[in-house]
């Protein structure tokens, strides 16, 4: 007698949501990215589909960032200087699209203008035809001031604004509505404040597929268990019929993972570390490939080879094996 | 599966005799469900009725026991699917496959780094677990000789618990009597040589790997090893890439929990041969990884990532608290205080630590809590604080008479002043990663 394997049956799915925004949507976008769409827990093709495969971005930033290991530096080397020239390579090391983050400060220590700021962004989607993410600096009032601006600047463009978190999101959501972008809603890993951060949002009448989840991460070795445990859980809510997870999630391995001494750092480090580059490289993709099967479906990474590898998982992952 | 106290109920004799002490077998029945009384107490029980209710008390997973002079790996008696649902139990064993064609000087040379490998993470070492010996190598046919002789060179320099690979009964006999008296793991049996791969491990008190293409033939022909007495099996269900593996690990761990489905009930082997197959491997439910190599590179975070997921989710990791040294602080720099709760101190000691300046960090008992929670909990205050700093030493060890406090609990700074006559109190950053800007600008 075959064996009846057993089936979860999800009465919700994840939202679909489509990034960036074409020359007839009002946009410039030549590309764009559509993710969720989830009727089942990640990649378990034989009960429900999963019909948008999980994309990555690459984090480039608005200059040469000062506190990135040398190991990012070198593999990009002089396109660091010019944020145009990193998207184009970010764009021709297979990306799906493009997370770019404004610096705190200029190259010479003064604070990021909002003149500054919207130059970049203009100079990056010139740069490129793939969906862009615009992250502020990460501190609330700064990420206000220079993103009203920047969204402003590019109406249209259906960019995904961030970081949209309690304490801006009235801010960054009302210039969404008004300039038709997205928001990255962040919360600190915890399934309860991710979902009344998606209630509120909603509650200012951004349409529900304007909303990116972001539950936030650790890295590998620097608490990644609590943020697959709480994806795994967010996920499952969603496919429960909890309207209020039913959004596709973004996580950012690639900075996670390179704040990480181990991938930071090549000097003064134990000798059971091995290899540095191959290390972090492993920290990277290792943090990623989790995140994946815990129900990710934008992955941030920094360095080219995660990228290629993160991709490699993906295709494999995606594929509907026979024995299913 | 635990049967109901119904299903059980149909189970006894049904004669309400009080003999076990309960008015009624249907209330006996009860308490055997709720696992408050022996089904000992019960004098009339049939044989057949103990047989089965013994089966639905034994754990959906079986524990697989390796075993080798003085070293044990365990896989299998899990619970659960997703950790967050209670915990994993039993960390998947990480085994690095060694070529039976290669010389005895290659082994040794693979053998002996691997086996002495120890990294330490969040004060705890982390090793690799044993080796898997496997006898279709690069290097052509391998005698069942070759064969004993590559597990002799293994053991000349590894105490470590073993997988033998062959599909031949011959070369596992010879593998097997190079290790005698130990509990080795046999890869594999299969639809054609079960029989004989089963009257080995049964000599051998080996536990063994059952493989086949599909679950329906897998489950067959566990069934029918297991009818030869062998019940220490561990399951390989063929697939090796990541959606097939994934699917049928998630398949099979189902069956077993959900479906309490004997036959399937077993821990089960992956052969990644990839990082991310054995990032894979580890988060989804393999209880051994055989790893086609030995790196540092790749041991270390992957044993991390174990580390991780097996985490206990309802004891969160909290580290000692005490008084910790970054960046070999001399006694007239900063001291940066914080909590317990081991994100906070991985968090603040990371940046502290890529600051690259030298640093005291006092780490306080705030029974791992962060900050803010410890704050509002009552567990992280100006008297807890100060105890810590006369516990730990502080005012011996260091000469600043200055502590730092987060940014969070900037309101404690007075009632820590009067805490500590004479100090001065700072108040830093809210967020760790604002740590090495103030450190540099105003420390």
């Amino acid at each position: 007698m075959p064996i009846e394997i057993p089936k979860d049956k999800w009465p919700g799915s994840v939202r679909e949501i489509t990034l960036g925004a074409s020359a007839t949507e009002g946009g410039t976008r030549t590309r764009k990215v559509t993710v969720g769409g989830e009727k089942t827990l990640p990649f378990m093709h034989f009960e429900g589909e999963t019909p948008n495969r999980p994309v990555i971005a690459l984090e480039i930033r608005d200059h040469r960032p000062d506190d990135w290991s040398p190991l990012l530096i070198e593999t990009w080397k002089e396109v660091v200087d010019d944020p145009a020239e990193w998207a184009k390579a970010a764009e021709d090391s297979g990306v799906d699209l493009i997370q770019l983050t404004l610096s705190l400060t200029d190259p010479d220590g003064n604070p990021t203008t909002p003149d500054a700021a919207v130059k970049a962004v203009k100079a990056v989607l010139q740069a490129s035809g793939l969906p862009l993410i615009v992250f502020g600096p990460g501190q609330a009032e700064v990420d206000n001031a220079l993103l009203v601006p920047v969204a402003e600047a590019t109406k249209g463009e259906k960019l995904v604004l961030g970081i949209c978190e309690d304490k801006n999101y009235r801010t960054i959501v009302a210039t969404a509505m008004a300039n038709g972008h997205m928001v990255d809603a962040r919360c600190p890993m915890d399934v309860n404040l991710s979902k009344q951060l998606n209630i509120l949002i909603s509650d200012m009448g951004l349409p529900p597929d304007r909303i990116i989840m972001d539950p936030t991460t650790g890295a590998l070795g620097y608490g990644i268990e609590y943020g697959y445990s709480v994806m795994e859980r967010l996920r499952m809510a969603a496919l429960q019929g909890d309207t209020m997870t039913q959004f596709p999630m973004l996580v950012t391995p690639g900075f996670e993972a390179w704040k990480a001494k181990e991938s930071k750092v090549g000097e003064g480090v134990p000798e059971s570390w091995g290899d540095w580059l191959e290390r972090a490289i492993n920290w990277e993709t290792l943090t990623a490939v989790a995140l994946l099967e815990s129900g990710a479906d934008i992955i941030v990474l920094r360095h080219p080879e995660s990228v290629k590898r993160v991709r490699a998982a993906i295709d494999e992952l995606m594929a509907v094996p026979q024995v299913a | 599966m635990a049967l109901s106290g119904i299903q059980i109920y149909k189970l006894l004799p049904q004669t309400n005799c009080k003999e076990c002490g309960f008015p009624t077998c249907l209330a006996f029945a009860m308490k055997l469900a709720a696992k408050q009384v022996e089904l000992s107490a019960c004098p009339y029980v049939s044989d057949e009725s103990k047989a089965k209710l013994a089966e639905s008390a034994a754990p959906p997973i079986r524990l697989v026991t390796l075993k080798s002079n003085g070293y044990e790996v365990k896989a299998g008696n899990e619970v659960v699917l997703f950790r967050h649902e209670k915990t994993f139990y039993n960390k998947p064993g990480l085994f690095v496959r060694v070529d039976a064609t290669s010389a005895v000087e290659e082994i040794n040379a693979l053998v002996a780094p691997a086996d002495a490998y120890v990294t330490n993470y969040v004060g705890i070492d982390l090793k690799l677990d044993g080796f898997a010996v496997d006898a279709s190598g690069s290097g052509g046919a391998v005698t069942p000789e070759k064969f004993a002789a590559a597990v002799s060179a293994v053991r000349e320099v590894s105490h470590m618990p073993l997988v033998l690979i062959s599909r031949d009964p011959a070369i596992v006999a010879a593998g097997l009597r190079a290790v005698d008296g130990e509990h080795p793991l046999i890869y594999a049996a299969d639809a054609e040589n079960w029989e004989a791969m089963a009257a080995l491990a049964k000599q051998h008190q080996a536990a063994l790997v059952v493989t086949a293409g599909t679950l329906d033939e897998l489950a067959e022909l566990t069934e029918k090893v297991k009818a030869k007495g062998v019940e220490d099996l561990v399951l390989d269900p063929s697939a090796r890439d990541l959606s097939g593996s994934l699917i049928l690990s998630t398949q099979i761990r189902r069956l077993a929990l959900k479906k309490n489905f004997k036959a399937l009930g077993y821990p089960l082997i992956a052969f990644p041969k990839t990082p991310a197959a054995a990032a894979q491997a580890i988060a989804k439910y393999a209880g051994f990884v055989v790893l086609d190599g030995f790196a540092p590179e790749l041991a270390y975070p992957l044993l991390v990532l174990r580390q991780n997921i097996y985490t206990d989710p309802q004891k969160p990791i909290q580290v000692q608290p005490g008084l910790y040294e970054i960046n070999n602080p001399s006694p007239s720099d900063p001291v940066l205080v914080t909590t317990n709760f081991s994100i906070t101190y991985f968090s603040v000691a990371n940046e502290v630590e890529s600051s690259g300046l030298p640093a005291w960090l006092l780490v306080t008992d705030a029974e791992g809590m962060s900050v803010l929670t410890a704050w509002a909990a009552g567990k992280f205050d100006s008297e807890r604080i100060a105890k810590a700093v006369k516990t730990f030493g502080v005012p011996e060890k260091t000469s600043r008479k200055q502590v730092v406090l987060p940014g969070h609990v900037a309101v404690l700074s007075g009632e820590l002043e009067g805490e500590l006559p004479g100090w001065e109190i700072r108040v830093g950053p809210r967020e760790a990663v604002d740590i090495p800007k103030f450190m540099k600008q105003a420390l």
